[in-house]
C-alpha cells in the first residue's frame, strides 16, 4: 500500500466526483453495455434509432474529419492492444 | 387509469449483503428505489433494477422521449448513478441504456437463460476498470491558429493569403504528426497496463466538450492495480509535443467491455 501522500494530488487532475461529460457517457451507454435480446419491452434496434435521431448532436467519423492514422475508427473491443 | 410499472434493469452483478445495503438507498431513473432481482435458480447473480412507469417506458413513448436530449441526459445520468453505486461494491456488468422488461419475473427468466454467459463475463471483468483516453488537436480546423506568423506587409494580398494558408496547414500537419506520436506512446502504455481496447466514435458536434478537435476516442480495460499508473502515464503522453493534448477519463464501470459472447458460437 502506498502512503497516503505518495501520489500528491495536483490541481489539474480531474476529481472522481466530477460530473462526467454527457458525450462520454452516451458513448458508453449507447454503444457499450450488455445487449440483451428476447423478452424485452424495448429492443436494441430502437436504441439505434436514438443515435440516428441525435445525428445532429453526435456525429460519427466523417470524410470531413477523418481519423489521422490508419485503423482509428469506431469498433468494438479489439483485444490486447 | 394507471399503467402498471415496468422493470428497468441497469446492471447484473454478484449478490452480496454489501451490495444489497448499498443499493437500498439508491434512486433509479424515475426516483423509484432500486432493488435487486435474484434469479429463479440458486445463483450468485442479481439484476439491479427499479420500477418505471409504463406510460413513459413503453416502446413508442420511450422512443419519443429519447428524441428529447434533456430527457435522454436525465436517463443516462440516472442509469450511470445506479451503475456507479453498484460498481462501488461489486464487479458490475452494465446493461445497454433503456433495457426494460415487463416485470421482475421476465428479468429472473433472463438471468436464468443467460446465467453462464453473464457469470463468465463478470469473471473476466473482475478487478478491472475502464479508462477513456481521448487525443485532441489544439488547432481547430478552419480557424486561424494563434501561432501563425503575422502577414508579411511586403507581399501582395493574394500571396500573403496563400502564405498564411500554407502556414496554417503546416501547423495542422505538425499537430497531426504529434497526435500520431501521442497515439503511439499510448499504445505502448496500454501494452504495459491494459488488457483490452475499445474504440469509440470521434467526438464532434454540439456535445463535444473540447477544447480542440478530437482525433481519437478509445477506452481501455485496465486491472485496478494498474489504473493509477495508466492514468498518470497516459496524461503525460503528450509531454513535449506541440499542438496536441490528451484527456483521460474514468475510472468507469466497464461499459465498453460489457459484451456477451455469442451463445451460438463455441467458446474458444
Amino acid at each position: 500500500m502506498n502512503p497516503p501522500d505518495a501520489v500528491p494530488a495536483r490541481s489539474g487532475d480531474p476529481l472522481p466526483q466530477r460530473q462526467v461529460a454527457l458525450i462520454d457517457l452516451l458513448d458508453r451507454l449507447l454503444s457499450g453495455g450488455v445487449v440483451l435480446t428476447g423478452d424485452l419491452v424495448l429492443s436494441i434496434a430502437d436504441i439505434d434509432l436514438v443515435r440516428i435521431s441525435l445525428r445532429a448532436l453526435i456525429v460519427s467519423v466523417s470524410e470531413r474529419n477523418p481519423a489521422p492514422w490508419p485503423g482509428a475508427g469506431p469498433g468494438g473491443p479489439t483485444g490486447t492492444p | 387509469m394507471t399503467a402498471g410499472p415496468l422493470t428497468y434493469v441497469y446492471a447484473v452483478a454478484r449478490h452480496s449483503v454489501a451490495l444489497a445495503q448499498a443499493t437500498h438507498a439508491v434512486e433509479g431513473v424515475t426516483g423509484s428505489p432500486v432493488h435487486l432481482v435474484p434469479p429463479a435458480r440458486d445463483s450468485a447473480l442479481v439484476a439491479v433494477a427499479s420500477p418505471v412507469p409504463e406510460d413513459d417506458f413503453r416502446e413508442a413513448a420511450l422512443r419519443r422521449h429519447l428524441e428529447d436530449l434533456a430527457w435522454l441526459e436525465a436517463l443516462a445520468r440516472a442509469h450511470h448513478h445506479v451503475v456507479e453505486a453498484t460498481a462501488a461494491h461489486s464487479t458490475v456488468l452494465p446493461l445497454r441504456l433503456a433495457t426494460v422488461y415487463l416485470d421482475d419475473d421476465r428479468v429472473r427468466a433472463m438471468l436464468d437463460d443467460r446465467h453462464d454467459l453473464l457469470l463468465g463475463t463478470l469473471e473476466q471483468l473482475d478487478g478491472h476498470v475502464e479508462l477513456g483516453v481521448k487525443i485532441y488537436l489544439d488547432v481547430a480546423s478552419g480557424t486561424a491558429p494563434a501561432s501563425a506568423p503575422a502577414p508579411d506587409p511586403t507581399l501582395s494580398p493574394g500571396r500573403a493569403y496563400l502564405r498564411h494558408r500554407r502556414a496554417e496547414q503546416d501547423i495542422r500537419d505538425a499537430a497531426r504528426q504529434a497526435a500520431e506520436e501521442a497515439a503511439g506512446r499510448i499504445e505502448a502504455i496500454a501494452r504495459t497496463h491494459a488488457v483490452q481496447r475499445a474504440r469509440h466514435r470521434i467526438q464532434e458536434g454540439e456535445l463535444a466538450t473540447g477544447p480542440g478537435t478530437n482525433v481519437s476516442n478509445d477506452a481501455y480495460l485496465v486491472p485496478a492495480a494498474h489504473a493509477d499508473a495508466f492514468r498518470i502515464e497516459a496524461t503525460h503522453a503528450t509531454d513535449g509535443l506541440t499542438g496536441v493534448h490528451v484527456d483521460v477519463t474514468g475510472p468507469w464501470a466497464p461499459y465498453s467491455f460489457a459484451t456477451l459472447p455469442d451463445p451460438d458460437e463455441d467458446a474458444p
